[in-house]
């Protein structure tokens, strides 16, 4: 039944998509109004091998710049997350050239002095909010640069977490900073000296240097296959945390809780 | 906000919302009473999975004619891999071989996770190190990673339960050995990425915030909001690039072939450059295959999750030089791919979105499985709600699926949530106008993870001297199903297994020295002594999209 409905509604799409011109390079082409750039461009026949490779809005490779007809505004975006509209002249940008500064994170500190020495061009930032208005991913580019001026770290690391890398705010940047580099950077610092460390996960790896689980794994692989299958049903589940955040197991047998 | 697109669901999807809507109340106060749609026992989850999960079921397979794996049956897409020709002439090469373009220690193939990972251990091991890999460096499943990476660090939990899980996930298929290497490896590789600066969810203590998955008894998936695969691979690239010296990376340089020498091992490839068509041939003390998984074959004509250079190269080069396949029977179809908006099709809704409390829900408002079963049975109740009870939503597109109730969310863990901890999909839905913390998603099967591989040891070697392999190319870690985080995981524990095995072997191991394509020859011939007729080449290298509207897959039933 429902592969019916699948197949008649499928059919009725067809007819109904509308078929609107866009210009790839200059060149004109009718495709469907429902495709990202990405796929009209595979649409039209072009094959992908540079400007494409999640395909869903993470890894930062279909870095694209428009113009729609009658307006005078450059736009960006991501190939694979923007929609086509009539009348709409793209390109692709398919390598963004940057400078990634080499560095030794175990000898960095986390402040002002460490990222201002590795990028100094942080320091020309006219602060005209280019960069935030071409972001496909709607950061707050000026502020997290701004943060860095601060040296709050902690601020540029979290106002850049969804950064892709993808270059256009670089490519767009009048003072010709390198803004992503920066941001990684920044939340490398965070990651590895601002955020407090898991002391729990500490506490694990060396239970576990010590060989404190070994004879618990020796007992499970010993196990047949039909032991184990039990021991696997009669697994005591822990609840989500918004359920009983103080929830102890009642089997400690295979714990270690020192 | 995207161009030209009309904003939201349409009317005619607005009205199913209401269903949803309507039963919402109820089912809130039955989860914050801990009354949750009961789990299937493990007879039901069988039952269900052989009448609907797409690989238990008949058809789109066929017994494989060569190769270690003779006789086997496997999907009909990953059978025309492996029966097909290499892209090269051998005979044509055997000059080129005499003059290697490329020498170095360690050759790996892959610059996703686990070819990230083993490259930063074989360095750290002395080793000189070269990247080839398909598309840019990082472009890859592993930087689409959205929920988590498991590990047991917390005094409530222990490797032996993750161990537990994870056997039962794959139903009791996975090498045991693999699996005590990946669950008493896992907090160590936690600890190394925090050492590299990776930015994971914490409190103020530093304790990480830990959730549970499908399957899993304990809360134990570390995450980085909604993109820790994102989080990881870019800090592993740059950490990569802070190395020039002794990591180098070749971009848009797939291999096409293994080499091996006069004393059976394998000691380089043959790379092919996209975008100027040349080879270039690559010597190597050892060579580590980390290319990834088979999502883009899209088997049994499935959508996938997977990144476009996912077209399980690996697989196909491997097996021509020897090594066996294991686990191949089952591909993993991840419950949740988006169904709408159309532009999104097939693309992951993470786990972690029901981990957070989001329910399944049909086109009547019913909720009809516990949110958190294993991936293969979560699959199977959805497939089963869409068919045989006819109770799907249907949209516009005309593909169908159920509700993923995700408002459900800020109801239980508060206003916000859905914002902050699933950014990255509050953004892409955003962009079309829907907003997933005050409406559902539409979600449907789609396939994500390849299960199976390369049979591997406990330190990641194959058989076939000098080849190693790490991450979802192998295979026996996860036996037929693997666990949410598991393998964002399995890619660091193998791929640093390998990383430090690989030196020791290089040590030890006198190589020879002549480069050859022998194998390539012989299993040329041993496809046309088996009668297979055909003008298929692997590794295929990209999937063909070229001229097909929207991306459909008609799912074959
Ligand atoms: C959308 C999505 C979400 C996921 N979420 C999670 C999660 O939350 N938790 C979890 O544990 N797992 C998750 N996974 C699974 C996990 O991310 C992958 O299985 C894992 O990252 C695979 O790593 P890998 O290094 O083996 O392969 P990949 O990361 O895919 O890397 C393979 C690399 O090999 C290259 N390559 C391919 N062919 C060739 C060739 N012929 N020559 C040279 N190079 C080649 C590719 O270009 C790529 O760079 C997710 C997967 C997807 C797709
Ligand atoms: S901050 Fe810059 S590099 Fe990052 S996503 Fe935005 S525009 Fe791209
Ligand atoms: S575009 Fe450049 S100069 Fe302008 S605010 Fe952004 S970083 Fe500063
Ligand atoms: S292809 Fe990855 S962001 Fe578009």
């Amino acid at each position: 039944m429902a592969t019916k409905a699948r197949g008649k509604a499928s059919g009725k799409k067809s007819s109904e998509t509308r078929m609107i011109p866009i210009y790839i390079m200059g060149k004109k082409y009718e495709v469907p109004e429902t495709l990202t750039i990405l796929t009209a461009m595979e649409y039209a026949g072009y094959r992908h091998i540079r400007g494409c490779g999640c395909r869903g809005g993470i890894c930062g490779a279909c870095a694209t710049v428009y113009r729609l007809s009658g307006d005078h505004r450059l736009k960006f975006g991501l190939a694979c997350q923007t929609v086509v509209a009539p009348d709409m002249y793209l390109a692709q940008i398919p390598f963004v050239p940057a400078n990634k500064a080499i560095y030794d994170i175990e000898k960095l500190t986390p402040d002002i002095n460490g990222i201002g020495r590795i990028y100094p061009d942080l320091y020309r930032c006219l602060a005209c909010n280019t960069c935030s208005k071409a972001c496909p991913m709607g950061i707050s580019v000026m502020d997290y640069v701004q943060a860095l001026l601060k040296g709050d770290i902690a601020g540029c690391a979290r106002l850049s977490h969804s950064c892709t890398m993808c270059g256009i705010c670089a490519l767009r940047c009048p003072a010709e900073l390198q803004q992503f580099h920066m941001a990684m950077l920044a939340r490398r610092l965070y990651g590895r000296y601002l955020q407090p460390r898991a002391r729990h996960l500490e506490q694990r790896v060396k239970q576990i240097k010590e060989g404190k689980f070994d004879s618990m794994m020796d007992e499970i692989m010993s196990l047949s296959n039909d032991e184990l299958k039990q021991r696997y049903a009669r697994r005591e589940w822990e609840p989500e945390s918004y359920e009983n955040p103080d929830w102890q197991p009642e089997e400690t047998k295979y714990l270690i809780l020192d | 906000m995207a161009e030209g697109q009309a904003s939201g669901y349409p009317p005619e999807l607005k009205k199913f919302i209401r269903a949803v809507e309507k039963t919402r109340p109820e089912r809130l106060a039955r989860v914050k009473a801990n009354q949750h749609f009961p789990r299937l026992t493990r007879e039901e989850g069988e039952k269900v999975l052989k009448s609907y999960h797409p690989d238990y079921r008949p058809g789109g397979r066929r017994r494989l004619k060569v190769g270690a794996n003779k006789g086997e049956i496997l999907a009909d897409e990953v059978a025309d891999l492996l029966e097909s020709y290499s892209r090269i002439d051998p005979d044509a090469f055997d000059d080129r071989l005499k003059k290697p373009d490329y020498e170095t220690d360690v050759l790996i193939l892959g610059g996703g996770g686990a070819g990230a990972v083993a490259a930063l251990f074989a360095r750290q091991n002395g080793l000189r190190v070269v990247i080839a890999t398909k598309l840019r460096h990082g472009d890859s499943n592993t930087i689409m990673a959205e929920g988590g990476i498991q590990a047991a660090d917390r005094p409530a939990d222990s490797p032996y339960y993750h161990y537990l899980d994870t056997m039962g996930g794959g139903h009791f298929t996975n090498n045991p050995r693999l699996v005590k290497a990946l669950t008493m490896d896992a907090p160590l590789i936690i600890q190394w990425l925090e050492d590299l600066g990776v930015m994971f969810d914490k409190d103020n203590e530093g304790n990480m915030i830990e959730l549970k998955g499908g399957g899993i008894c304990r809360r134990r998936m570390h995450s980085s909001a909604d993109m820790i695969g994102a989080e990881i691979m870019r800090v592993q690239r740059d950490e990569i690039r802070n190395h020039p010296e002794e990591i180098q990376v070749l971009e848009f340089s797939p291999a096409v072939e293994l080499l091996i020498d006069e004393t059976k091992a394998v000691s380089g490839a043959v790379l092919y450059n996209l975008e100027t068509s040349e080879y270039s041939v690559v010597k190597a003390k050892a060579v580590i295959m980390a290319t990834g998984g088979f999502g883009r074959l899209h088997i049994q004509g499935f959508p996938t999750t997977n990144h476009y250079g996912a077209t399980g190269d690996g697989l196909a080069l491997a097996y021509r030089a020897g090594v066996p396949l294991v686990n191949m029977r089952y591909a993993q179809y991840h419950p949740t791919g988006t169904v709408f908006p159309e532009q999104n099709f097939g693309l992951l809704i993470t786990e972690k979105v029901r981990t957070l409390g989001a329910q399944f829900i049909n086109a009547h408002g019913r909720e009809f499985a516990h949110p958190l079963e294993p991936r293969d049975i979560a699959s199977s109740c959805i497939i089963r709600e869409c068919t045989e009870k006819n109770s799907g939503v249907v949209a516009p597109t005309g593909h169908y699926g159920v509700w993923l109730d995700t408002p459900m969310i800020d109801l239980l863990r508060g206003k916000g949530t859905v914002e902050k901890e699933l950014s990255a999909k509050y953004l892409q839905f955003k962009r079309y106008g829907i907003d997933i913390s005050t409406e559902p998603i539409i979600v449907y099967p789609t396939l994500h993870y390849q299960n199976g591989g390369l049979e591997i040891d406990e330190w990641g070697a194959t058989r076939i001297s000098g080849l190693f392999a790490a991450g979802e190319v192998t295979g026996g870690i996860h036996g037929d199903n693997r666990l949410m985080g598991n393998s964002l995981l399995d890619i660091h524990v193998f791929g640093r297994r390998v990383g430090v095995k690989v030196s020791e072997f290089i040590k030890a191991v006198k190589k020879g020295n002549r480069l050859s394509l022998g194998h390539v020859r012989s299993y040329h011939a041993g496809l046309i002594k088996t009668g297979v007729k055909t003008k298929r080449v692997a590794p295929i290298l990209l999937p063909d999209y070229v001229r097909r509207s929207a991306p459909v897959y008609p799912h074959k039933s």
